[in-house]
């Protein structure tokens, strides 16, 4: 029997498990979604190859268990068939998760899905020193967690008073939750110091008095594993996707540069400085 | 602003989220399309969200008032499916 290559298994996702010759296969997922025909294809290839159950995993990603080391070329051709790609472990780009944004949740302030597949087509898999994990979430309320990735994405909303459609009905600074915005003598003020962006007063706003602005928040560094730290916040708001992109594209390239084999984000940014990332991150922020 | 007229009234201080919305709905859905519903609610939690769920199902927000007395009375013109 031909020797078994462990690491070409794990990057397509093959994970050993400690039952001989068995692997749970992960499969790749962007931001939690998957389609009825996804789902018909993994079900039927964990019945017939696994042992008919599948796992759901912390970053919202399906492995099926129990496949063995001389079916896994076949379990990969049924699940091509099924449009089903297989995930990735190890030093690279992993899983981009996102919560549902603002298709489905009225809290969104971005379309959370759509920039995870924009994330997931520009970096998946790429080959890095370490894992390396992104994250979206739509809005102030986290249900994604941003900040526990090494680039966590929030969906932020930059605000505008409109004087001609306001009826001064008070609700935006009711529903501030930063205390950001006060009324006098039927002005409305926003304390730019103070507005974290949670688009709470827009959402709010019964006519609709505000210009808005899409914007994204994002932070580096996260890693919640045997060490946990929170992701920091070093730019202003970021206000388009080009922007972003330029931001992420830096930040991965960073790690690229320095990082050191086995070395999450977070450690390459202690051990190479943090004055040297956010000197970078500026300079692609400011295009 | 001159004081807005209303058709009904609800007090949704005895209860929490959700059936704060959900009293809230069902006593807009007893009303005829342009009445207008006082909604009292408490302050903190309702009145963060109670407003904005109403707008989100269709209806006109008219004015938010505080009683300062902890609660807040919102007046609502209902709008037809």
């Amino acid at each position: 029997m031909a020797k078994v290559d462990y690491g070409t298994l794990k990057k397509g996702g093959f994970m050993r498990q400690k039952q001989k010759n068995n692997f749970s296969l992960r499969l790749a997922v962007v931001g939690g979604n998957l389609t009825v025909e996804h789902l018909k294809t993994i079900a039927e290839v964990a019945e017939k190859y696994g042992d008919g159950h599948v796992h759901l995993t912390s970053r919202q990603s399906v492995e099926i268990p129990f496949i063995k080391l001389d079916d896994v070329e076949t379990v990969k051709e049924e699940l091509a068939k099924g449009d089903c790609r297989p995930g990735v472990c190890g030093p690279r780009v992993r899983t981009v998760t996102a919560c549902q944004g603002n298709q489905i949740c009225p809290s969104g302030n971005i379309d959370a899905y759509d920039i995870a597949v924009k994330l997931d087509e520009r970096y998946f898999g790429r080959e890095l020193p370490h894992k390396f994990k992104f994250g979206v979430t739509g809005c102030q309320n986290n249900c994604l967690k941003a900040e526990e990735n090494d680039v966590g994405i929030k969906g932020a909303t930059k605000v505008e008073w409109k004087e001609d459609a306001c009826i001064n009905c008070g609700l935006c600074s009711k529903v501030c939750r930063t205390g950001a915005i006060t009324i006098e003598d039927g002005k409305v003020k926003v304390n730019e110091e103070q507005c974290n962006y949670c688009g709470r007063c827009v959402k709010s706003c019964p006519t609709d008095a505000w210009d808005t602005t899409t914007a994204y928040l994002v932070s580096f560094g996260g890693t919640f594993g045997n060490s946990i730290s929170k992701g920091e916040y070093p730019l202003p708001l970021i206000t388009s996707e080009e922007q972003l992109f330029r931001v992420t594209d830096a930040a991965i390239q960073f790690f690229d540069d320095y990082g050191n084999p086995s070395e999450r984000f977070k450690f390459t940014i202690d051990r190479v400085g943090k004055d040297k990332l956010y000197e970078v991150l500026k300079e692609a922020y400011d295009g | 602003m001159a004081d807005i007229k209303f058709d009904e009234e609800i007090d949704i201080t005895d209860v929490v989220c959700p059936v704060t919305f959900v009293k809230a709905k069902v006593a807009l859905e007893e009303l005829e399309e342009g009445e207008v519903l006082a909604v009292t609610m408490n302050d903190g939690e309702p009145v963060q969200n109670v407003p904005r769920s109403i707008k989100e199902e269709g209806h006109q927000v008219l004015k938010l008032d505080d009683n300062e007395d902890g609660t807040y009375t919102l007046l609502v013109r209902k709008v037809g499916d």
